[in-house]
């Protein structure tokens, strides 16, 4: 089995953005990186697919050279090799430059499985995984957290609003990873030896110019303070005419 | 005049509510609005979408289980076939999973879960979080089709009246995965990302039983769910779909009560956004209390009992 897993270099969620001179950016300055979370899951599930069916997975992604850290970290969990769609200009990408330069990569190499994350929680678009999908024809179940691949095809159950749905189809396929779907191991010692002899390659990223346009970014307005209506239970009553007579949701 | 593409959810007979608010977004920016429908009973709800502000309405025809790849092809084929400059959808779980698919047979990029939209004609902006909502971005696009996912709750509903005119296309048969089946959620519970009223319980809850007192409050309300912090989810206390957070969901009710739940920045992340917030905890000092519009100080297995017990007399007293 063939099986490539797309992931994205995001800052890290306890990151507190401030907005770059220019209005259109964040503040890169201290902006940690890590591995997006779902591609997390997405790479966990790709190397368990690998441990039962066996075959290869290879870690792609778009980003900076820097991107070999987050790269590594998924090698080092048991990915086989790592593929670097070199882009300085990642951030300004959009979701549809992306997934043609994923698409273009992974047309006509092989690939039976791809999986990636439900979204990366940067823009939160959730779109790349079933762009991609459509650019190559295949079919894709998004918010997934179950599933069962075979040689041929497989299933998948996803998480919709009225409820999980089932679907099922033939490979090649791309699945988008919710976080019920497994719980990533942690990388041991060993993994992170073994991750700095695996083949990483850097290559261009094909370029599609971006049609989305960042006019402004903005911190949301912050809350007005609020006040501690009293301790324990003997405050119920004052929050609760509070609640009904100030804030008129009761 | 320009035209906009929606596409439309329809439920036990009844049109989502969220598709309306997407019908009422686009013709709010004075484009003509077509509303594309599929699936059993679309003939008959079609003609009525006059009055959530469709011109026009498209139904596809026949097509058997829904299978979010043929929507998709069903959908940019009217899109091409009406010359839309915009296509929306809801941003439900359904209309997030089509949406982008649609976008790239258009060769147009996609703005998903939208909070705000402005403009008209080929000059439309729109504002959606990033980051889930600690930064608020405003974007436009040069895309041949302007494509967006529209957040439920935030945009009106139009105030039309009249009908659609209706024309069906036969839908794209099979499709390359068909949905099988649907498994509802037990008990009928609300999704903590759509009840109008959440109560959110964190570590402060010291056990999975801890949660007890949280769904006795929900049961009070009547229209709430319990949500979670993700330290309790990653503990296994409770399932992801009630995780609310940068790594769950984003909720914006009309009252959320955070209980044991010191508010990390991933978690007021998720939020923030809510109408009234309360909070309830032990450590004056947590950071939940900076968010929050009321707050009380004390033990929760103390204050929430007895919250639970004054909510429920103001229901008896109606």
């Amino acid at each position: 089995m063939n099986i490539v897993t797309c992931i994205k270099r995001v800052p890290t969620t306890d990151l507190n953005p401030k907005v770059g001179a220019d209005g259109k950016s964040i503040d890169a300055a201290g902006v940690q990186y890590m591995v997006s979370f779902y591609d997390e899951v997405a790479v966990e599930e790709a190397v368990r697919t690998k441990e039962k069916l066996g075959g290869e997975v290879t870690v792609l992604t778009i980003g900076p050279a820097e991107a070999s850290k987050e790269v590594r970290e998924c090698l080092a969990k048991g990915a086989d090799r790592g593929a670097i769609l070199l882009d300085p200009h990642w951030h300004q990408r959009d979701c549809l430059s992306s997934a043609k330069a994923l698409a273009e990569r992974i047309r006509g190499s092989g690939a039976d499985l791809v999986l990636t994350g439900r979204l990366a929680t940067d823009r939160d678009h959730a779109a790349v995984g079933p762009m991609l999908a459509a650019l190559l024809g295949w079919p894709c179940v998004t918010d997934v957290v179950a599933l069962e691949i075979t040689a041929a095809g497989g299933t998948a159950k996803r998480e919709a609003d009225g409820g999980i749905e089932s679907y099922s189809f033939s490979l090649p396929v791309v699945i988008t990873c919710q976080k019920d779907l497994n719980t990533p191991r942690y990388a041991g010692l060993k993994g992170i030896m073994a991750a700095k002899k695996k083949p990483l390659e850097e290559v261009a990223c094909p370029s599609f110019p971006a049609q989305a346009e960042i006019v402004a970014l903005a911190l949301p307005p912050e809350r007005k303070a609020g006040r501690i209506v009293g301790k324990g239970p003997e405050a119920v009553p004052a929050l609760v005419a509070a609640l009904r007579n100030e804030a008129k949701v009761l | 005049m320009s035209t906009i593409v929606v596409f439309v959810e329809h439920q036990n007979g009844a049109v989502r509510r969220p598709s309306i608010e997407a019908l009422g977004a686009a013709a709010a920016t004075g484009a003509a609005v077509v509303a594309v429908l599929g699936g059993e009973g679309a003939r008959a709800l079609a003609p009525g979408l006059g009055a959530a502000g469709a011109s026009r309405a498209v139904v596809l025809a026949g097509g058997g289980a829904f299978s979010p790849d043929a929507c998709a092809t069903d959908l940019a084929a009217v899109a091409r076939e009406e010359g839309a400059r915009a296509f929306f959808a809801a941003a439900t779980s359904t209309g997030r999973d089509v949406a982008p698919r649609v976008a790239a047979l258009l060769d147009s990029t996609l703005h998903s879960d939208c909070t705000g939209l402005t403009g008209q004609g080929d000059s439309l902006v729109v504002t959606r979080p990033w980051l889930a909502g600690k930064v608020i971005a405003t974007m436009r696009s040069t895309a041949p089709v302007f494509c967006a996912t529209l957040r439920r709750n935030v945009f009106a509903p139009a105030t039309g009246s009249g009908t659609a005119a209706v024309r069906e296309r036969p839908a794209t048969p099979g499709g390359r995965t068909v949905l099988a089946a649907v498994t509802a959620k037990s008990g009928g519970k609300l999704d903590v990302g759509e009840a109008p009223v959440v109560v959110a319980g964190g570590r402060g809850l010291g056990e999975p039983a801890g949660f007890r007192i949280l769904e006795e409050l929900a049961a009070a309300f009547g229209n709430a769910a319990v949500g979670a912090s993700r330290a309790v989810v990653d503990a296994g206390w409770r399932g992801h779909s009630e995780q609310v957070g940068q790594t769950g969901k984003t909720v914006s009710p009309q009252l959320y009560i955070a209980v044991g739940i010191s508010g990390a920045i991933q978690h007021l992340a998720g939020m923030k956004t809510s109408k009234v917030i309360v909070a309830i905890n032990k450590d004056p000092d947590a950071p939940i209390f900076k968010v929050a519009d009321y707050g009380i100080v004390g033990d929760a297995f103390q204050v929430v009992p007895a919250l639970t017990a004054a909510v429920k007399k103001l229901r008896a007293e109606g």
